[in-house]
């Protein structure tokens, strides 16, 4: 057993998790493992077409079709819509069709083993028409226009074709600094879609009660955005939508919108069936028919001074949305400010959209638009350096944010900040400088290559500019009928430890043990909306909360006299019982107030991004094998400063998963698409790094409290994302000496590049020279 | 899982006589380990076809050791022969082979039998027997009979198999004392890994010249290859750069690579002559 943690020094500590041992029991019951009593299962039939119309769907007669539940669009009692940020998705097609695998019919059945071959028989014929699936094809302009505005909302869109959002970021004015520039540098940066690959695969248990409306319950991040999708699909008042999130295995953002899809449909197939409809997609469903990150392209002009200071640039950002706009334009907004990175820029214009293509929308994923933007801007700066015979580190240097700076939306740092000392403690612990020199020798000899590079970056906590005002979020805590402080919040665990984190604090602000803390099932019936689980946000945001309403609960307690002050965990209880049986209830709240003055605005893009920063210096060692092409990171270490670290084993894991996810990203998880749809959505062609893939990866923290958060922490739930990739392709660099600029890298990326001929074009082995951006290097001065 | 497993007929005779009967009747499918075929089941890929099981029978899971050979039941499997000291010992590239199949749990089902019979391109084992030169024992409810297994693939995804025949046991030949081994799988990540390319090589050296050379390959061409014109080109030379450059010539006459969603034909043919210049460089020193 554990030694028991005296509460005032819970916050930094590790208590156990509070759902631990449930899981390590094998008790935790996910989704697939609940039934009800005379529950059905459902299926998703969908078009195996890009783009086109549906022209008939008919039902082959080896089918007894009149077991079946059969839903179609015409169902729907409310609007047709997933509702996001506009109404351009469909909960089921009726009849256009935008991307592969597109929901078009429900189907269900008592007995799930029967509903393969229903789905399969299922016949739909369609006329095709022309589909786009990069963001190059659906900006060209004689290309097909792909995507209109919801008519309701087209005065919030941008009117260039197939764009779902666009973003303009202005500061100051880049054309003087090209004016005055020594060196112009230009490159053009890539990166791919990438699958979250939760273990859990997405799955929702719906029913219709009547007059009660219906009620979900199944894997999820954010239950209160369901609800707000099934308000408008059922027509239904907020209260008759009722929303429960169960034990959820693993999301990464994967859970953040997508959950309303297919809780829309078992509802749907609920109502029409009436029984509970059970609908857990396999994991070759989940990988074809849900969100993946946004793939992006980054075309980066900087101008600089010879001694090596930004002068400015432009930076146009461009992310595929696939093929309805769910969240791109707010993973298009994080993109867009994190494109400028933990540097100063004294002119700087960021010109960002999101554009549509026919492939399954893109949407949330752990980093949610900041991974693209900064992978571009990293592997910049190494090439800036590059041509001005700076080290990377030299030119980083010279031109670091520090606090009392203002970033390029105009923020003023009000916090401490200080990258130099984060970039030399990272390359410290690294052992940087020696290895480098040590490699530059046995390179010349040895068939591997190795090399170090390294990524220095930010990650703002919360959500973007006036985000956390209009979420509002509340927290609740009651007391249960055995005295003990319950936190009531919608704020989900899905394997991160949200749980585990909220009740320190909740436990430290009462000055009670961890194990008297309990946290409510997220169910919209009982607990308030204390905003989405994404976005860094709980630990920071929501904990505050909690930190609050602990107080408020305990100031309740003592004032009221049944707790005397100073209690014991004893007295705290019996106080609380007294307190319940004279007052029936005990429930305190704290909403959302801004710490500080936040300034935002959304038209001009300016003020306070957001209300703290994370900040962070990632080196990745590789080893390039020129036998096999392969690259392989050796050895990562991880360096950032995210506040005060209240639960220190969790926070490592986190690190450590984020930059195993980083890894991934960077040089193995390639999505291969053909006609718009995912051909390896299998884990054995999927490549996700394994255990024997990855390096030790060392996780440094510094500890800066935020006056932001609970107990002074930041956000640190999507930073590990940002840095891995362009410390790897940096390292690629430094070994190889050859600059690539897309993700993922595989080996036969570097297989072509290596043994490229001169008469195919022969890589001159000069990182200022870079041909594999399409843009070369232009010197002015 | 995409399919109804209720739908599918899964009979398991008590005997290896019996499994034999049924096969005799033509129409049964035998499943062993299950690795490939529930991985078909589970995708709604498999036809719907009775089967029978092997998975049961001890008379084909056993390691026998001679003073001549390995005999190896086809009901063997993978961990059983990654745990086997003697194999790990004078085998190491079979040895190597089953430590590399999949996942642990796949190595505690799957079979050796099943990889050479699943005649997978790119199975793990091939290369290593085809290198060892194993023998098969085929049996079936009339008889049995012996073929080298260098004999036993004849295209993609075709065997030597007739129709009611099992492969019984695989022997393995203990005469590699002098022998240098070389094994190298370039997978799509370090574990859990279909390969994109696979070398199991052996080579003894007399007087600095090569004595006698075998050369296995996954993933080269439609189905597990030796390379006999690579070993053409390398028999009875000194290992030279020159030679290396022409067993790099011969094997790339001899490949036949493919595109697919693993990796390309270019990429498989360039690392597979890496792959030989790295073993013949571990030969010259």
């Amino acid at each position: 057993m554990p030694e028991t943690i005296q509460p005032a020094q819970l916050v930094g500590s590790n208590p156990i998790r509070k759902e631990g041992r449930a899981k390590v029991l094998g008790q935790a019951r996910y989704v697939d493992d609940i039934t009800m009593p005379e529950m059905w299962y459902g299926a998703t039939v969908r078009s195996n077409i890009a783009r086109g119309r549906i022209l008939s769907i008919s039902f082959p007669p080896e089918i007894p079709w009149h077991e079946f539940t059969i839903v179609s669009a015409k169902d729907i009692p409310g609007e047709n819509t997933i509702v996001h940020l506009t109404k351009d998705h469909p909960c089921l097609a009726a009849e256009y069709i935008n991307h592969p695998d597109e929901p078009i019919l429900l189907l269900a059945h008592p007995d799930k083993r029967v509903l393969p071959a229903a789905v399969a028989a299922v016949k739909i014929e369609y006329e095709v028409y022309p589909a786009v699936f990069t963001i190059e094809e659906s900006e060209a302009e004689d290309g097909p226009q792909v995507w209109n505005p919801n008519p309701a909302d087209v005065a919030h869109h941008h009117h260039l074709k197939n764009t779902f959002k666009t973003y303009l970021l202005q500061n100051g004015d880049p054309d003087e600094a090209f004016a005055a520039a020594d060196f112009i540098i230009e490159g053009e940066y890539h990166t791919g879609a990438q699958e979250q690959l939760y273990i859990e695969n997405n799955g929702i248990i719906g029913e219709y009660l009547g007059d009660e409306g219906v009620k979900v319950q199944g894997s999820m991040q954010c239950p209160y955005y369901v609800v707000h999708a099934l308000e408008l699909v059922f027509d239904l008042p907020r209260e008759k939508c009722r929303v429960i999130q169960t034990e959820t295995g693993g999301a990464f953002g994967g859970k953040e919108d997508f959950p309303s899809v297919i809780a829309s449909h078992a509802a749907l197939l609920a109502m029409k069936c009436g029984h509970p409809v059970k609908i857990c997609y396999d994991r070759g469903e989940d990988m074809v028919g849900t969100t993946k990150r946004h793939p992006s392209r980054t075309r980066h002009r900087t101008a600089v001074s010879k001694d090596g200071r930004i002068l400015g640039g432009t930076i146009d950002f461009a992310i595929d949305g696939g093929a309805y706009a769910t969240l791109s334009p707010v993973v298009l907004s994080r993109g867009t400010i994190h494109a400028a990175g933990p540097y100063h820029w004294p002119h700087l214009i960021v010109r960002a959209k999101a554009m549509a293509t026919n492939i399954a929308p893109h949407g949330a994923f752990r980093g949610f638009g900041a991974p693209q933007s900064l992978f571009a801007l990293e592997r910049h700066m190494d090439k800036i350096a590059g041509v001005l015979g700076l080290t990377p580190e030299e030119f980083r240097r010279r031109n670091f944010l520090k606090t009392g700076d203002q970033t390029a939306t105009g923020q003023h740092l009000l916090e401490p900040v200080d990258m130099q000392a984060l970039l030399t403690r990272a390359l410290k612990e690294a052992d940087y400088h020696a290895k480098i020199a040590r490699y530059a020798e046995s390179n010349k000899t040895d068939p591997i290559k190795r090399g170090l590079g390294f990524a220095s970056f930010f990650h703002g906590s919360g959500f973007t500019g006036s985000g956390e005002r209009r979420l509002n979020s509340l927290v609740e805590i009651d007391l249960t009928p055995d005295g003990r402080p319950r936190v009531l919040m919608g704020s989900t665990e899905f394997g991160q430890g949200t749980n585990t984190v909220i009740s320190q604090v909740a436990a430290q602000a009462l000055n009670l043990p961890y194990e008297a803390i309990v946290i409510a099932q997220p169910d919209t019936g009982h607990v308030p909306d204390s905003g989405p689980t994404v976005a860094s946000r709980t630990t920071m945001v929501v904990g505050k909360l909690v930190e609050r309403a602990s107080r408020s609960l305990c100031l309740t307690l003592t004032n009221s006299g049944y707790v005397p002050r100073g209690y014991t965990p004893e007295e705290f209880q019996a106080g609380a019982i007294a307190y319940l049986a004279e007052h029936g209830e005990c429930k305190v709240s704290a909403r959302y107030e801004p710490v500080g003055e936040i300034f935002w605005d959304d038209e001009k893009y300016k003020g306070d991004a957001y209300p703290a920063y994370a900040w962070a210096v990632y080196v990745a060692e590789v080893a390039v094998d020129t036998r096999t092409y392969q690259a392989t990171v050796t050895d990562f270490h991880a360096l950032q400063e995210v506040g005060k670290v209240l639960h220190p084993i969790l926070a490592e894991g986190q690190i450590q998963g984020g930059v195993a996810q980083g890894i991934g990203y960077a040089i193995y998880e390639k999505c291969e698409y053909k006609n718009g749809r995912m051909m390896n959505n299998q884990m054995t062609n999927y490549i996700m790094p394994t255990s024997a893939d990855l390096p030790p990866i060392h996780v440094h923290f510094e500890e800066t409290p935020s006056v932001q958060g609970a107990f002074g922490a930041k956000g640190i739930g999507e930073l590990p994302m940002d840095g891995p990739a362009p410390a790897i392709l940096n390292a690629v660099l430094n070994a190889t000496g050859i600059a690539f600029n897309t993700i993922p890298l595989l080996p036969e990326d570097i297989f072509e590049r290596m043994t490229r001929t001169s008469d195919t074009g022969s890589e001159a082995l000069e990182p200022a020279v870079d041909r594999d951006t399409r843009v070369e290097a232009e010197v002015v001065a | 899982m995409r399919a109804n497993a209720a739908q599918y007929e899964l009979i398991a005779p008590a005997t290896l006589d019996d499994v034999l009967a049924t096969l005799a009747t033509g129409g049964y499918t035998p499943i062993a380990g299950g690795t490939e075929i529930m991985v078909a089941l589970s995708a709604g890929r498999l036809p719907q076809k009775p089967l029978v099981s092997l998975q049961h029978l001890k008379e084909l899971r056993f390691i026998e050791t001679t003073a001549e050979a390995y005999v190896i039941g086809a009901g063997t499997t993978f961990s059983d022969i990654r745990h086997h000291a003697g194999l790990a010992a004078d085998l190491p590239l079979l040895a190597g082979a089953a430590s590399w199949t999949g996942s642990i749990a796949n190595q505690n089902r799957g079979t050796l039998g099943g990889n050479l019979v699943n005649a997978s391109p790119a199975a793990d084992s091939p290369p290593a027997l085809l290198a060892y030169e194993a023998t098969l024992k085929l049996v079936s409810a009339t008889g049995s009979r012996t073929m080298p297994y260098t004999a036993f693939h004849l295209g993609y995804k075709k065997t030597a198999l007739l129709p009611g025949e099992l492969v019984y046991s695989i022997a393995v030949p203990r005469i590699w004392t002098g022998y240098r081994s070389y094994t190298r799988k370039v997978g799509t990540r370090n574990a859990q890994a279909i390969s994109k390319i696979a070398l199991a090589c052996l080579a003894r050296i007399e007087e600095n010249k090569i004595a006698d050379i075998r050369i296995g390959a996954a993933s080269l061409s439609a189905m597990p290859m030796r390379c006999a014109a690579t070993e053409s080109a390398l028999l009875g030379q000194p290992v030279t750069s020159q030679t290396v450059e022409k067993a790099r010539a011969a094997l790339a006459s001899e490949a036949r690579p493919i595109d697919d969603i693993r990796s390309t034909a270019a990429y498989r043919a360039a690392v597979a002559g890496n792959l030989l210049e790295e073993f013949l460089q571990q030969l010259s020193t």
